[in-house]
């Protein structure tokens, strides 16, 4: 047996267990503390109860949405950190998320989620898609030639939806500015069972598929020209993996809104730690990020309880500090 | 040394090249012999870089025709072409925190099959003889963004070896290095040459080097072919002062007996003049 598989078999239990635990911990703590003992309780005897009804219709589907975001984005970060060769890249660097952001606030202004539940996500996904889209086809029709001129343009893409959002929002009604304010800053909240499902199974997916293109990113990594030469067939691979990470991003905007800080410092944080080696990166990012997303969501939701921080300010807060730390350390 | 017996293992054939609106490769055709060492000379700019990236594929030729074994290099697929043929670039920049080891597998990659996450026992095996024939086995758990300039060079020569290639293309793979360091690299390229009968056509800036290295030299100027031949036909200084606009004179390497060629400071020139 391959030692490296060994490792990598070790590494990703040692993780998996890690998020298990945070998971229950997640479950146990909050306004109302449920000991892990009644959580078993619960679990097993299904009564309908207060703690029950707390941590199925309210804990629980947090818990995923946390997985699926924190997953996901860490994913799309090691993808495009890989692709562009850059190691300052992240998801929202494409302009993805300005273009969620601004098919969001549309909707809103419109007053359009208030008679569709779900149109704040599919406005959101709408957004998304266009700037993958463009991205896409800028890329397809070999419009350009060097990936760094599509990050730029990826960049420009993201200010030019900033401005229209702010735009929006200047022209907007103050109670609509609020809902669009506190959208932006991100929440794991997501009332609809059937969307959190949705989310959890593409982020799944992703991260399965990923998975299967890892060797190929460690190809990739060396650069264009060498993987060539090692046989890649470059544009196809980046392709696939381009719209992989936007479809991602593109879904975890739509439903939480704007989480910032996790796809960029989880990956370095990942190689910090476990190498270089996409195979091993890829896996454990997803895993790292979720276990992240659903402890700063925990911090989120306990720090000043009964009231709650938005999310995307804690990963900010606590992934900045965290990662100096380890930089420093090392 | 290059005899008839031998066989063609690369040939080009009136080749023309388009790599930008200011620089094309114009009407290239020599051929490579299997077991030959091609020096490729020329001043900056000249299309040597550019002449090594149409060779793989990576810039596709607009007209002509790249034979590789008797084949078209078309009809290949990318990944069997990089069974065959690797490359060292100069380009490579060697900056990731990536393990010797695990980057010299790197190497294997058109081996892999669909599907296949791990390296099998064949490719550790290729990769550990890689590491053997450069002798760089101390460095194995080192991080490649840590090595020196020449240790970086040999861990990128063994990366290119991992690929187990039969024509082996390398982009000054002397630069920037030591003596020590550049006889080392070009030492290693004769013994791959003479062991395991592997074609090298080597892109050189040092033309004493090519002399010194090479069974056969191709001079370039302005994506042209100008010379074309052993050393002692194309090293000549009127080659060279055409080519490169300086004056050298010439020599021999007392040992080797090859051309050996004296670079003359423009101010030692004008004295000379001047005295005669």
């Amino acid at each position: 047996m391959n030692q490296k598989a060994i490792k990598w078999g070790i590494t990703l239990s040692f993780l998996l267990i890690i998020l298990f635990s945070v998971c229950l911990i997640a479950l146990a703590m909050g306004t109302i503390n449920i000991s892990i003992n009644q959580l078993i309780g619960i679990f097993f005897n299904q009564v309908e109860s207060t703690e029950y009804t707390i941590l199925m219709e309210i804990r629980l589907p947090r818990i995923l949405v946390g997985i699926a975001v924190g997953g996901a984005l860490s994913l799309a970060g090691v993808i495009l950190q890989a692709v562009f060769r850059n190691p300052l890249v992240e998801p929202y660097t494409l302009g993805i998320s300005g273009g969620a952001a601004l098919g969001v606030s549309i909707s809103i202004v419109f007053s359009l989620n208030q008679t569709y539940a779900l149109s704040l996500p599919f406005f959101g996904m709408m957004g998304a898609g266009l700037v993958i889209l463009a991205i896409y086809s800028l890329n397809a029709f070999g419009m350009v030639h060097h990936m760094q001129r599509l990050l730029l343009i990826g960049v420009m893409i993201s200010f030019i939806s900033n401005s229209l959002f702010m735009l929006i929002i200047s022209l907007s009604k103050s109670e609509q500015m609020h809902s669009i304010m506190f959208w932006t800053m991100g929440s794991l909240e997501e009332p609809n069972r059937a969307l959190v499902y949705c989310l959890l199974i593409v982020s799944l997916l992703g991260c399965l598929i990923t998975s299967i293109f890892s060797v190929d990113l460690n190809v990739l990594s060396l650069g264009e020209a060498d993987a060539f030469h090692l046989g890649l067939h470059v544009e196809r691979i980046r392709n696939i993996l381009l719209i992989m990470a936007s479809i991602l991003t593109g879904f975890c905007v739509a439903i939480s809104g704007i989480i910032g800080f996790v796809g960029l410092v989880v990956p370095h944080f990942v190689r910090l730690f476990f190498g270089s080696d996409h195979r091993t990166v890829v896996t454990a990012s997803y895993l790292v990020g979720a276990i992240f997303l659903i402890l700063c969501d925990l911090l989120a939701r306990t720090i000043i309880s009964p009231l709650e921080l938005p999310v995307g300010i804690v990963t900010g807060l606590v992934g900045g500090v965290i990662f100096i730390y380890a930089l420093v350390k090392r | 040394m290059n005899t008839l017996s031998q066989k063609t293992i690369l040939s080009v054939n009136q080749l023309c090249c388009w790599q930008s609106p200011h620089f094309q490769l114009k009407d290239l055709s020599f051929h490579i012999s299997e077991g030959c060492c091609v020096g490729i000379i020329g001043p900056n700019g000249s299309g040597k870089t550019t002449l090594l990236e149409a060779v793989t594929g990576f810039l596709p030729a607009i007209s002509g025709e790249i034979q590789y074994c008797q084949h078209p290099i078309k009809t290949f697929n990318q990944n069997d072409l990089s069974k065959e043929i690797a490359i060292v670039l100069q380009s490579t920049e060697l900056d990731q925190s990536i393990l010797v080891e695990d980057y010299i597998l790197l190497g294997r990659n058109p081996y892999r099959k669909h599907w296949q996450f791990w390296e099998s026992e064949q490719d550790i095996q290729m990769a550990e003889t890689a590491m053997k024939i450069t002798q760089i086995e101390s460095l194995r758990y080192r991080q490649i963004n840590a090595l020196s300039g020449g240790e970086k060079q040999l861990v990128r020569i063994a990366r290119a070896l991992a690929q187990d290639p039969k024509l082996f293309l390398l982009d000054e793979p002397t630069n920037h290095l030591d003596i020590a360091h550049q006889l080392q690299i070009l030492s290693l390229l004769n013994r791959l040459k003479r062991e395991k009968n592997m074609s090298i056509m080597i892109v050189l800036h040092d033309l004493n080097l090519a002399s010194e290295f090479c069974d056969k030299l191709i001079l370039m100027q302005k994506g042209k072919i100008f010379r074309m031949g052993s050393a002692k036909e194309v090293l000549t200084y009127q080659n060279i002062e055409a080519v490169y606009h300086t004056r050298v004179v010439e020599g021999e390497n007392p040992i080797s007996k090859k051309p050996y060629v004296f670079l003359v400071s423009e101010d030692k020139q004008l004295e000379r003049s001047e005295s005669k």
